[in-house]
């Protein structure tokens, strides 16, 4: 991967106005008579990076999920870079950019048809130059047109990044966005992520690494049986106390 | 108007772009439905009333197994690597991505049918140059696919969907096949496009029914 700089970097169309960039309240989600989020509060602010942990099946990738409106919750409130997801959806959709689990690309589409497909609908101006962009960005500039199923699972990981990047979207939602990346993309995305994060506008992600989690975290949260638990404020990322803590939720049947 | 019908494009073109790469769907309809045809030539006479009597069956028999092999594959593509998730999170209307999808299929199913019209015309003794028969043909094959679509985004849910979808679809299209058939044995019959005053409209009524309820029924079943 090359340095942010050389393509798309964070540069959104509009300027964030609201106050936080993510807002929860009250959360509460169930599937079927299984409650996973209950009563969570999160806030996140501009130019802020907030990693989240948490053992497996404890509803980090549903809060993912309900933050970028693709799924809805059964009670609480939700705002969104000042959108309320029930009634603004598509505004948000214009400011998020998510990478998830799944890469949301078309195997026998080329990586730069790809990116063009999702420019186009976002609407946004010259799609190819855009897409160009972006490849340059997460170093795929010489595999611009190999189809997606030829790439490594590294390199698709990549892709992925490139897609969710492709609009300068205020607020990225990363959901283990490091998991199939050598050190060298990891290091590139963690310089992406600072950029971001620098030009004042905000990431939320998702990792089991612990050590890259707090290092790359202006502030880590923990969930664990439902809520959200943040570390008291005036601890340093790197505390022993903060380290157990996650540890702890990492354990399974946390 | 350009907003809604931008997204549409969009997606109509990546369909057939991905369809241009793979060839999988179009070639799976031909082959079945040449089958179809190939088998009834053998079975049947045919001799020109007997033409008139059966054919129209033959024909949206072939048509609508052909339509429910491409429903099949609609969402799938979507389905794989999260597609479906990525169009959700794209600033677009739900009903965008359902009109976008329901226009492939839609247009997967006009080449199909293009096809194959000529080569029944031939075996069976049929003339198909018949704007009754080709109005009949593009009313069925619209509402066909819309209502398809929104199965296609229903079944793709489970794990039986080659299953399921048949089975909940047929019953709700039954209406369609219904005009189509009695349209297309006027349409051969003779009939003019003033002979179809019953049976066009119908069909074009239904088209219009389901153009306002799917795309609705779609943005639900989407939610999660």
């Amino acid at each position: 991967m090359v340095a942010p700089s050389s393509g798309l970097g964070p540069f959104p169309i509009e300027t964030p106005t609201s106050s936080e960039a993510i807002v929860v309240r009250g959360l509460e989600k169930s599937f079927g008579e299984w409650p996973v989020l209950w009563n969570l509060d999160l806030t996140v602010g501009w130019g802020e990076m907030v990693v989240l942990f948490g053992a497996n099946g404890v509803g980090k990738t549903t809060l993912l999920r309900i933050i970028s409106t693709q799924s809805k919750p059964d009670a609480g409130t939700v705002q969104v870079a000042g959108f309320n997801p029930r009634r603004n959806s598509l505004a948000i959709r214009r400011r998020v950019g998510v990478v998830a689990h799944q890469t949301f690309l078309y195997e026998d589409l080329t990586c730069r048809e790809n990116l063009i497909h999702y420019s186009r609908l976002f609407g946004l101006e010259d799609p190819r130059k855009r897409a160009d962009a972006a490849l340059s960005t997460l170093g795929l500039a010489d595999r611009a047109d190999s189809r997606v199923r030829t790439l490594s699972n590294g390199m698709q990981r990549r892709l992925s990044i490139a897609r969710a990047i492709l609009h300068s979207p205020q607020i990225l939602i990363l959901d283990e966005p490091v998991a199939g990346l050598d050190r060298e993309s990891t290091a590139s995305l963690r310089s992406l992520l600072k950029g971001w994060t620098d030009a004042g506008l905000s990431v939320i992600m998702t990792t089991h690494d612990l050590d890259l989690g707090l290092s790359w975290a202006h502030r880590a949260a923990v969930l664990s049986r439902g809520r959200i638990r943040f570390p008291a404020s005036d601890e340093y990322m790197d505390g022993a106390q903060v380290r157990r803590m996650v540890a702890s939720a990492l354990e399974p049947g946390s | 108007m350009i907003q809604f019908l931008r997204p549409i494009g969009v997606l109509l073109w990546k369909d057939i772009l991905l369809e241009i790469r793979s060839r999988d769907l179009i070639v799976s309809l031909l082959v079945f439905g040449l089958v179809v045809v190939v088998v009834f030539n053998f079975a049947l006479n045919s001799t020109p009333k007997l033409v008139t009597a059966v054919t129209p069956g033959i024909l949206w028999v072939a048509f609508a197994f052909a339509g429910v092999l491409a429903m099949n594959r609609a969402f799938v593509r979507e389905k794989e690597e999260g597609g479906l998730d990525g169009l959700l999170l794209s600033p677009i209307s739900r009903d965008s991505i359902f009109l976008g999808k329901a226009a492939a299929s839609f247009i997967f199913m006009l080449i199909v049918e293009a096809v194959l019209l000529p080569i029944f015309a031939g075996l069976l003794n049929f003339s198909p140059a018949s704007l009754a028969l080709l109005l009949t043909i593009v009313l069925a094959t619209l509402g066909f696919a819309v209502v398809g679509t929104l199965f296609s985004a229903i079944s793709v849910q489970t794990r039986s969907r080659e299953i399921l979808l048949p089975v909940l679809f047929f019953p709700v299209i039954l209406p369609v096949l219904v005009g189509a058939v009695e349209s297309t044995k006027q349409a051969l019959g003779g009939e003019t496009l003033v002979g179809l005053d019953h049976w066009l409209p119908l069909l074009g009524a239904f088209d219009a029914l389901f153009l306002v309820i799917c795309p609705w029924i779609f943005s639900i079943v989407v939610e999660e």
